[in-house]
């Protein structure tokens, strides 16, 4: 009820996205109206080829869509450039991909680092990295780190900037529901200690309870949409 | 398994195309070692069928003796002599020449043809217009050099002076022989198709021009199969020394011959030192490049073997694809090689007279070379190939695991340093993999190595000029005379006007004796107040003369197995043919020819003479020149003239050109190489560093922020590369100048900061070329795809 009162993060209207494969036209998106709200924790669910995976590129910034409105904030990201992206990116969106990503080079301290040195006010990497319970693992190398903990390591690098947004693709995909329930705790507290919009999506339907709403997609279009009047721990998910 | 086949063959052919930059990059390089290899057999087997070719259809001579004079009807007696062949008598003889609209002296040397024209041995080919016929005494059969110097043909005339007489000559044809294929003016050693000519004329003329009508002073002749070469020259010597020989000796000691002989082996030499150096350049590229590509296929292996292909299939794909690169490669290799050789040959033949130049190239060295090439390729691809073929399917299913980093001794040692992620990167990707770090180095090395070795010759050519021109010849002129005169009129010669100072000099032709070893070549005596010409070692410096005994150029005490202090007989190929025998006080260096040297005057005593001097040096004013040439060209006991000045630009015009041109296709190539190595240096990178910049990106940092991890690596392989590169370049200068001395020259090894600065330039221009495409490429990375895919 407060989320619907206050103004949108993101603001979408008529948001489609077509992909020129040659002779043939894939229409990932078709005219997605969507607002997203300070502080909320939102699921998307859809199966593979919904277009969630589409809308989440748009709103971090990866890609732009090819016809319709994405406004973050102020700014219209329909319409800005790569440098502009660039920008966007850096200063207000944290990524958590499903296959971790981290540079394999440095250790979890300094992949947190790679980030904190580029940002505006960030928190400390180690302040990010004992976030999601790491502290004592910080001056290992992914290569040293099992799934689970490569994934809260990703999780502390994307927070550790203080975002405005926090986008999550997959996040447990690669994960068994054990591990993959300590990292959504960890998102879980991230979005709690921070405030940081959340957006994790998934086509596990499982998960949908530790939203503040859950947004299904499909073919493209927004299919249905649900609150959660209250939001499940994560430690009382299974699947 | 023929279907499989055709379907991995399709894999194969679009994998080549996707990689089309990298391919071709690696083929370049496979080419450029090919190219030199084609270049250099081509000129060396070329030259060689043409001469071997020549010398048979022309019958060139197998031993030569000169001599003062010999009645015609001696000639019966060389001609019974066991052994000889075919034999030719001939009047030789100087003169000089005033071509019109050309001031400088000219001198030539006359060689007479038998009444019937074409002699026995030596046969002449008629380039334009005829032989100098019969009865016509005043006709004379130019060679090609000498006449496109100075564009001469049948029907033109100029004056000559013979044997003190001037006459008009005219010009009846335009020729070449086996004897003159390489033509330098007598006592230098460098062409000067201007100043120098040769001149047949017929035997009547000549004989009445030289006093020698009825006699002979020359002798070539051929030698039956079957008879030691030597053992005629023995019967001649004994033969004709009463008639005043100089010693007959054989095609060794022949100079068109001798010279023709060293500049093949150089070109041997050349055909297997530089394509030795960029094969095994080429063959480590393949070997990173593949080792990567196959790397990145492991999953593809991995289910072509759950579809059951074995092994061997497994291998022979990817040496097929080895091999596709690999003849790619040879096919440009040898189309640039064959370009580049015809080019060169081209210009070989502007001063090697041949009638023409047969492109010859034996096919087995050919298919010799694809062999080689193809088994490098593959060599150079088999560790890769290997590991590939034995990747077990279930591994080969599983991604490979993050690599594995660990915090490096240079960042521990430098501590006190704050590193940035980015820069820490650079430092892990660097020493993560060592021996792949080392051999990228390398590679960078090789490429400033090879550039190196190309370059620094500009700089020995100069440092040679220096030497001979500012050092070694002090004089803007000298003057060879018929017979020696008493240095006396030298005192005369410096009143004359214009001339600023003259001294003189004395040579005789010798054989120089120790042990088995011998060399015919002049020793020169030098005035020991000499001003106008020194004699130098390795350092430049002038080497004081010896109160008594010999200063040798090294190269020749080297032939001659002596060193200072030892013990040299010499025999004087003129006058009473006397022995004398004598010590080595000392080695000189110079980088151009060969010679020996005494005191003036100790040269005299030797030979039994008072202070006798057959050569004049002088320095000029240039205002007065040509008054001076003049003088000097109407003064009959001149027998030819040399100006330094023409020597150093004839010097620059044909061996330089020609040496500094293959140079300059060799560092082309190289150059080539070199851009080979480090595009497929960053390529390679950029797919390894794909994703992990791809996340980068993602995470926010900007394109030149990620550009910078990239390109920092190059750097630091650049840093650490160019310097082993100039140590590498200088081995390879060493190797390169030391199976390179020849009499005529000596490369000596110099290498400027600006050589060292061009190869790194060329390298780091490379890198900067490289590293353009591979930004333009960080600019297309597909930021979304790297969020999908594992690695």
């Amino acid at each position: 009820m407060d989320a619907m009162s206050r103004e949108p993060v993101f603001h979408t209207s008529g948001l489609t996205k077509i992909y020129d494969q040659g002779e043939v036209e894939v229409r990932a998106l078709r005219g997605v109206d969507l607002d997203l709200y300070a502080g909320e924790l939102v699921v998307m669910l859809g199966a593979s080829g919904s277009g969630k995976s589409t809308l989440l590129n748009i709103l971090g910034g990866l890609d732009v869509p090819t016809g319709g409105d994405v406004r973050y904030r102020n700014v219209d990201l329909s319409k800005a450039n790569d440098r502009e992206l660039t920008r966007y990116r850096r200063d207000h969106v944290g990524f958590v991909f499903q296959f971790y990503n981290l540079i394999p080079s440095l250790t979890a301290r300094e992949n947190v680092a790679a980030v904190t040195e580029i940002a505006r006010s960030p928190m400390t990497p180690e302040e990010a990295l004992d976030l999601v319970g790491l502290k004592d693992r910080m001056d290992h190398f992914p290569a040293q780190l099992s799934g689970g903990e490569q994934q809260r390591v990703a999780i502390a690098r994307a927070v550790a900037k203080r975002p405005d947004v926090l986008l999550c693709d997959e996040p447990t995909g690669a994960l068994d529901s054990t591990t993959g329930i300590l990292v959504l705790a960890a998102l879980e507290k991230a979005n709690q200690e921070t405030g940081t919009t959340t957006v994790i999506i998934t086509h596990n339907a499982s998960i949908a309870g530790m939203g503040d709403r859950v947004i299904t997609l499909s073919d493209g279009n927004i299919s249905g949409e649900q609150r959660n009047t209250r939001r499940q721990d994560p430690h009382s998910l299974s699947w | 398994m023929s279907m499989f086949a055709s379907v991995l063959n399709t894999k194969l052919r679009r994998e080549l195309w996707q990689m089309r930059g990298q391919v071709f990059a690696i083929a370049l390089v496979i080419a450029g070692g090919v190219a030199v290899c084609v270049m250099s057999l081509l000129n060396y087997s070329s030259l060689s069928a043409t001469r071997a070719q020549y010398y048979e259809q022309y019958r060139f001579a197998e031993v030569f003796v000169g001599l003062k004079r010999a009645p015609a009807h001696v000639l019966e007696e060389v001609a019974s002599v066991p052994g000889v062949g075919a034999v030719s008598a001939r009047v030789e003889g100087g003169a000089k020449l005033d071509i019109p609209g050309f001031d400088d002296p000219v001198s030539a040397h006359l060689v007479s043809l038998p009444k019937s024209g074409q002699p026995d041995v030596n046969r002449i080919f008629v380039r334009e217009g005829r032989l100098p016929a019969s009865g016509r005494s005043r006709e004379v059969a130019l060679i090609g050099s000498f006449a496109e110097a100075h564009g001469l043909g049948p029907g033109d005339r100029f004056d000559a002076i013979i044997n003190g007489r001037q006459q008009m000559l005219t010009v009846s044809g335009v020729v070449e022989s086996p004897e003159f294929i390489y033509v330098i003016p007598p006592g230098g050693m460098l062409p000067d198709f201007k100043r120098y000519g040769v001149l047949w004329m017929n035997e009547e003329g000549l004989g009445a021009a030289m006093d020698m009508k009825g006699a002979f002073n020359s002798l070539v002749l051929q030698v039956q199969s079957g008879y030691p070469v030597a053992s005629v020259i023995d019967a001649l010597d004994r033969l004709l020394d009463r008639y005043g020989a100089a010693g007959a000796f054989g095609r060794e000691d022949q100079f068109s011959h001798r010279f023709l002989t060293d500049e093949l082996s150089q070109l041997k030499t050349m055909a297997t030192v530089f394509p030795l150096i960029f094969m095994s350049v080429a063959m480590f590229l393949l070997n990173v490049v593949i080792t990567r590509l196959i790397s990145t296929q492991r999953d593809i292996i991995a289910v072509l073997k759950a579809f059951g292909y074995s092994n061997r299939d497994i291998a022979a794909h990817y040496s097929q694809l080895v091999l596709a690169i690999a003849v790619l490669g040879l096919v440009l290799g040898l189309l640039i090689g064959f370009w580049l050789g015809h080019g060169l040959g081209e210009m070989y033949m502007q001063y090697y007279r041949f009638p023409r130049l047969l492109f010859r190239i034996n096919p087995w060295w050919i298919a010799l070379l694809a062999g080689i090439t193809l088994l490098v390729a593959w060599l150079g691809g088999w560790r890769a190939i290997r590991q590939a073929a034995m990747l077990p399917p279930a591994e080969a299913m599983r991604p490979e695991g993050p690599a594995k980093f660990r915090i490096t001794l240079a960042e521990k040692l430098l501590s006190g340093i704050r590193f940035s992620q980015p820069s820490r990167m650079i430092v892990r990707q660097t020493m993560r993999r060592p021996v792949r770090t080392l051999f990228s180095m390398l590679g960078v090395a090789m490429a400033t190595g090879i550039i190196m070795v190309g370059n620094f010759q500009f700089d020995s050519v100069t440092l040679m000029v220096h030497a001979q021109f500012a050092r070694v010849q002090q004089q803007d002129l000298s003057a060879a005379l018929i017979d020696p005169v008493n240095s006396a009129v030298l005192f005369g010669m410096s009143r004359q006007p214009g001339i600023r100072y003259a001294e003189g000099r004395r040579t005789v032709s010798a054989r120089l004796v120790s042990e088995h070893r011998e060399w015919r070549t002049a020793i020169t005596g030098i005035p020991r107040e000499a001003r106008l010409q020194h004699i130098i070692d390795a350092n430049l410096e002038p080497v004081p003369l010896p109160e008594r005994g010999l200063l040798l150029t090294d190269f020749l005490a080297r032939k001659l197995a002596v060193s200072p202090g030892d013990r040299l007989d010499i025999e004087i190929l003129e006058g009473d043919r006397r022995w004398i025998t004598t010590t080595v006080a000392g080695v000189t260096s110079e980088f151009i020819g060969v010679g020996a040297y005494m005191s003036l005057d100790g040269l005299n005593r030797a030979l039994g003479d008072g202070p006798l001097v057959n050569q004049i040096l002088m320095n000029v004013d240039p205002a007065r020149a040509d008054s001076v040439y003049r003088e000097l060209r109407e003064t009959p006991k001149v027998l030819g003239i040399a100006i330094r000045q023409a020597m150093l630009d004839s010097f620059y015009e044909t061996l330089a050109k020609t040496f500094l041109t293959f140079t300059f296709f060799s560092s082309l190539l190289g150059g080539v190489i070199a851009f080979g190595v480090i595009y497929n240096t960053v390529r390679i990178s950029l797919a390894e560093k794909g994703r992990e910049l791809a996340s980068l990106r993602v995470l926010g940092y900007t394109h030149n922020e990620i550009a910078h991890i990239l390109l920092g690596e190059m750097a630091v392989l650049l840093v650490l590369g160019i310097p082993l590169g100039w140590l590498i370049g200088d081995g390879l200068a060493i190797l390169l100048i030391t199976a390179m001395q020849t009499e005529l020259y000596r490369v000596p090894l110099i290498v400027t900061a600006q050589t060292l600065g061009i190869s790194a330039a060329a390298v780091v221009l490379s890198a900067v070329a490289s590293g353009v495409i591979a930004w333009w490429r960080l600019r297309n990375l597909d930021l979304v795809a790297v969020l999908k895919t594992r690695e």
